[in-house]
């Protein structure tokens, strides 16, 4: 940066440099001349300074407006302009001076003349390098390959026409007009370079006519001023820098006024079309804010404004709707100029005149209604645009544009408006998925609570007696299933046991196991009979689950004193009972709805006391369906009749031999560890 | 997986459930027969020769639809269920709170002569 400042502040103190020396050897082969005396200096210096401070400058607009990356179209014409006044303000002041200075000796004195002149052309060159530059930046705008290396040519015969200037010679008249044209096609050729006008707006392309035209008038000042100071000092003597010999100051005024020309026609012709260009930008825009709308952490609510307002302004509607029925069925509206109230009767109009799946959720395409709207009375808006939101092949909502003129609205519009509503729902789309997501992980955490919960409900040490022995076993899938456990000392020869398995899984399981839990130990307490403990219960749980949710469970009391087992099955797996001795176990098929079926006091009806005395070496075995149901890797239950054979195989060993084995067996045959349900077994063996 | 198929013969309603039911599709069995119950169907018949598995969740629609049925005085007959099925609406003691059937016509039997 420091560099280029440098080099901006060098190339002017170059031109400065060349300018002076060219102005006092001008006027020193002027002043020679005129005397008729030798001049001092050689009389090509003026020629070759001016080359020299044409180069400097060159270099210098380069550095100023060439490289300069944060100017706009507007911003390179004003540069000329503001180049241009201040040349003008300068040349203006040295005109007032001579206007001052009236008829004196100085005024009409021909060096003082030649110094006013080479003043207004140094000038003049400025203003023209300066206009060189930005007319660069305006050509190259939308480079190609081809642009370039024209250019490029064109400025190489700019310095070839310089060094031509310079050396002072003359070619042949052919010559000479072969490069005239040579140099008017070139310059065609990049005038017809306009593109930068399309990015105009409509409100820069009136200050870049204004620019243009106050350029213009810059020009015609000056080349009136040099040509009538050159007048009055070629009347006198040929001995000074005459413009009219520089062929370069002629090609690049020629050119700077072509392209002037040329881009002041075409924004001119391209004003009444601005609007077109503007409105095509803004619906791309407008199209980026809707499918950005969802990376910038915003809601659904802001897709639906963003969607409201960019169809209108694209459109320009005189007023719209949104209504959207939002994922828990809420209808939720937004409106544009337009009251609530009116768009209900443009609605309950088109519904009374028998318009079909149009406003309603039911509509697939979209619309124009506006015919429809003829018929309608007391209603200011006689277009109507009608589009569908759809999300997952699923309309959620209708997007209505109304125009207060008849037949307001083409087909080109409604292209554009369908694409906005597409691009909206697939953004509601996306960012209702992200919703899910976030659901779903939460949904997750939960399991995980109702997992730890439903671990501390199991009991962590079961009831023991001289008489018998129990172990337990539960294993549970991902999700939280619903098997429950437990044991309860009633007295010293009583021991109650329960197993349930409650319906359905993830918390609600959970819950409905918990209260399980809490009326087991408080009617267990109370000494019923299993049967009356199954009633109490089911009276219990009926004011809990919810329809259609059960829990089976089978509820024992073991009496020591009477080497009795009570118990009573409501809707559980039967229990698998081995006799000692006896080398098949057998299925205690009882009787027994589960409880929360019958919501009535009719359930005793459903429901039995069973009694069976135990012995020495007898094995009861309790479990849920997930083990009888679990399977195997061709669909194959393991079924009641393996889980009967896990236990006659170990039949004289110990509660946790037994338990293990059955576990083994399971394991075996389902054929992996993982697990698709709950599996739960709790195993006794009688020693008294 | 379920299929689900509805036909009406002889003033009755009959819902042929094909495949298993469990906690997912236990819904589309429910709304199968919350839609015959809208429609007034007095009898309805549960086909369930095609019926491979049901879950407690299964279960529990049809035990969830039992004191609406008696309140409506609906008649509701499951016929053709296998036996690994029919096991299950035993263990679970739905077997005596349900009318079940071997085979069609005794279901429309037994459905015509209790809506009598």
């Amino acid at each position: 940066m420091i560099k280029s400042k440098a080099l901006v502040r060098l190339t002017f103190l170059g031109a400065m440099i060349a300018w002076l020396i060219l102005l006092f050897s001008d006027i020193t082969v002027l002043f020679s001349s005129m005397q008729g005396l030798h001049p001092d200096v050689p009389v090509w210096l003026p020629r070759v300074m001016l080359a020299a401070y044409i180069i400097f400058l060159y270099y210098y607009y380069k550095f100023r407006i060439e490289l300069d990356d944060s100017l706009n179209f507007t911003d390179l014409l004003w540069k000329v302009f503001a180049t241009g006044l201040i040349t003008t303000v300068v040349s203006l002041v040295f005109r007032l001076f001579v206007f001052m200075l009236g008829t004196t000796a100085l005024a009409t004195n021909i060096v003082f003349s030649d110094f006013i002149c080479q003043i207004n052309l140094a000038l003049l060159v400025n203003f023209l390098l300066s206009a060189l530059s930005s007319w660069k930046r305006l050509i190259l705008y939308q480079k190609s390959k081809w642009l370039i290396r024209t250019w490029l040519l064109f400025e190489i015969i700019l310095f070839a026409v310089l060094l031509y200037d310079s050396a002072g010679i003359t070619f042949s008249e052919t010559v000479s007009t072969t490069m005239n044209v040579i140099i008017g096609l070139l310059v065609l050729a990049l005038a017809a370079n306009m593109r930068w006008v399309a990015y105009l707006n409509f409100k820069q392309k009136w200050t870049s006519l204004l620019l243009l035209l106050l350029t213009f008038f810059y020009l015609a000042y000056f080349f009136y001023t040099v040509e009538r100071s050159t007048e009055m000092i070629s009347k006198e003597t040929t001995a000074f820098l005459d413009y009219r010999t520089q062929l370069f100051i002629i090609v690049l005024a020629s050119f700077i006024i072509t392209y002037g020309i040329f881009s002041f026609l075409v924004i001119l012709f391209n004003l009444p079309t601005s609007s077109v260009f503007e409105q095509k930008l803004e619906e791309v825009v407008n199209f980026q804010r809707i499918s950005q709308s969802i990376q910038t952490e915003q809601d659904e609510e802001s897709v639906y404004n963003i969607l409201l307002e960019s169809s209108v302004s694209s459109v320009f509607a005189d007023a719209a709707w949104l209504e959207i029925t939002g994922a828990k069925n809420d209808r939720r509206m937004f409106t544009y100029r337009v009251s609530e109230q009116e768009s209900k009767n443009i609605r309950e109009h088109l519904e009374k005149n028998n318009i079909k799946g149009v406003l309603d959720s039911g509509s697939e395409k979209t619309k124009n209604l506006s015919k429809h709207l003829g018929t309608m009375k007391g209603s200011r808006f006689r277009s109507l645009l009608a589009f569908p939101i759809v999300v997952k092949e699923e309309t959620i909502g209708t997007l209505a544009l109304l125009k207060e003129l008849p037949e307001g609205f083409n087909k080109e519009m409604t292209r554009i408006v369908s694409t906005f509503a597409n691009q909206a729902g697939i953004s509601i789309e996306n960012f209702r998925l992200m919703e899910e997501a976030f659901q779903n992980a939460r949904y997750k955490e939960e399991l995980k609570i109702a997992k730890t919960v439903q671990q501390s409900l199991l009991p962590n040490k079961l009831e023991q007696d001289k008489d018998f022995e129990i172990v337990a076993f539960s294993a549970s899938a991902d999700e939280v299933g619903g098997d429950y456990y437990d044991t309860l000392r009633i007295n010293e020869h009583l021991v109650a046991l329960i197993i349930a398995d409650v319906s359905g899984k993830g918390t609600t399981a959970a819950f409905h196991m918990s209260q399980m839990k809490g009326i087991f130990h408080s009617l267990a307490q109370q000494l019923l009979d299993p049967k009356e403990f199954m009633q109490r219960a089911n009276q219990a749980l009926v004011y809990c689950l919810e329809r259609g949710s059960f829990i089976s469970a089978s509820y024992f009391i073991i009496d020591t004193i009477e080497k009795k087992i009570r118990y009573s099955r409501a809707g559980h797996c039967p229990v698998l009972y081995l006799r000692a001795g006896s080398v098949e176990s057998i299925y205690l098929k009882d009787k027994g709805a589960a409880l929360g079926m019958v919501r009535s006091k009719d359930y005793c009806n459903y429901i039995e006391n069973n009694e069976i005395p135990y012995g020495p070496g007898d094995t009861m075995v309790l479990y849920t369906d997930g083990i009888t149901e679990a399977k195997d890797g061709k669909g194959e239950e393991f079924g009641n009749d393996r889980l009967a054979v896990a236990l006659n195989e170990k039949a004289g060993a110990s509660a946790k031999e037994i338990e293990d084995n059955i576990i083994k067996r399971l394991y075996e045959f389902s054929g992996s560890n993982n697990l698709n349900d709950d599996y739960t077994s709790m195993t006794v063996k009688f020693h008294g | 997986m379920v299929h689900i198929k509805r036909l009406q013969e002889s003033g009755s309603d009959i819902i042929a459930v094909i495949g298993e039911i469990d906690a997912s599709s236990s819904i589309e069995l429910d709304l199968a027969i919350a839609k015959s119950v809208g429609e007034g169907f007095k009898k309805i018949l549960v086909d369930c020769n095609a019926l491979e598995y049901i879950s407690s969740a299964g279960l529990g629609v049809f035990m969830s639809y039992i004191e609406e049925f008696r309140d409506k005085n609906i008649q509701m007959v499951l016929y053709g269920l296998k036996e690994k099925v029919a096991n299950t609406f035993e263990i679970l003691g739905l077997a005596d709170l349900l009318h079940i059937r071997e085979n069609k016509s005794e279901a429309l039997k037994l459905a015509n002569e209790l809506s009598v």
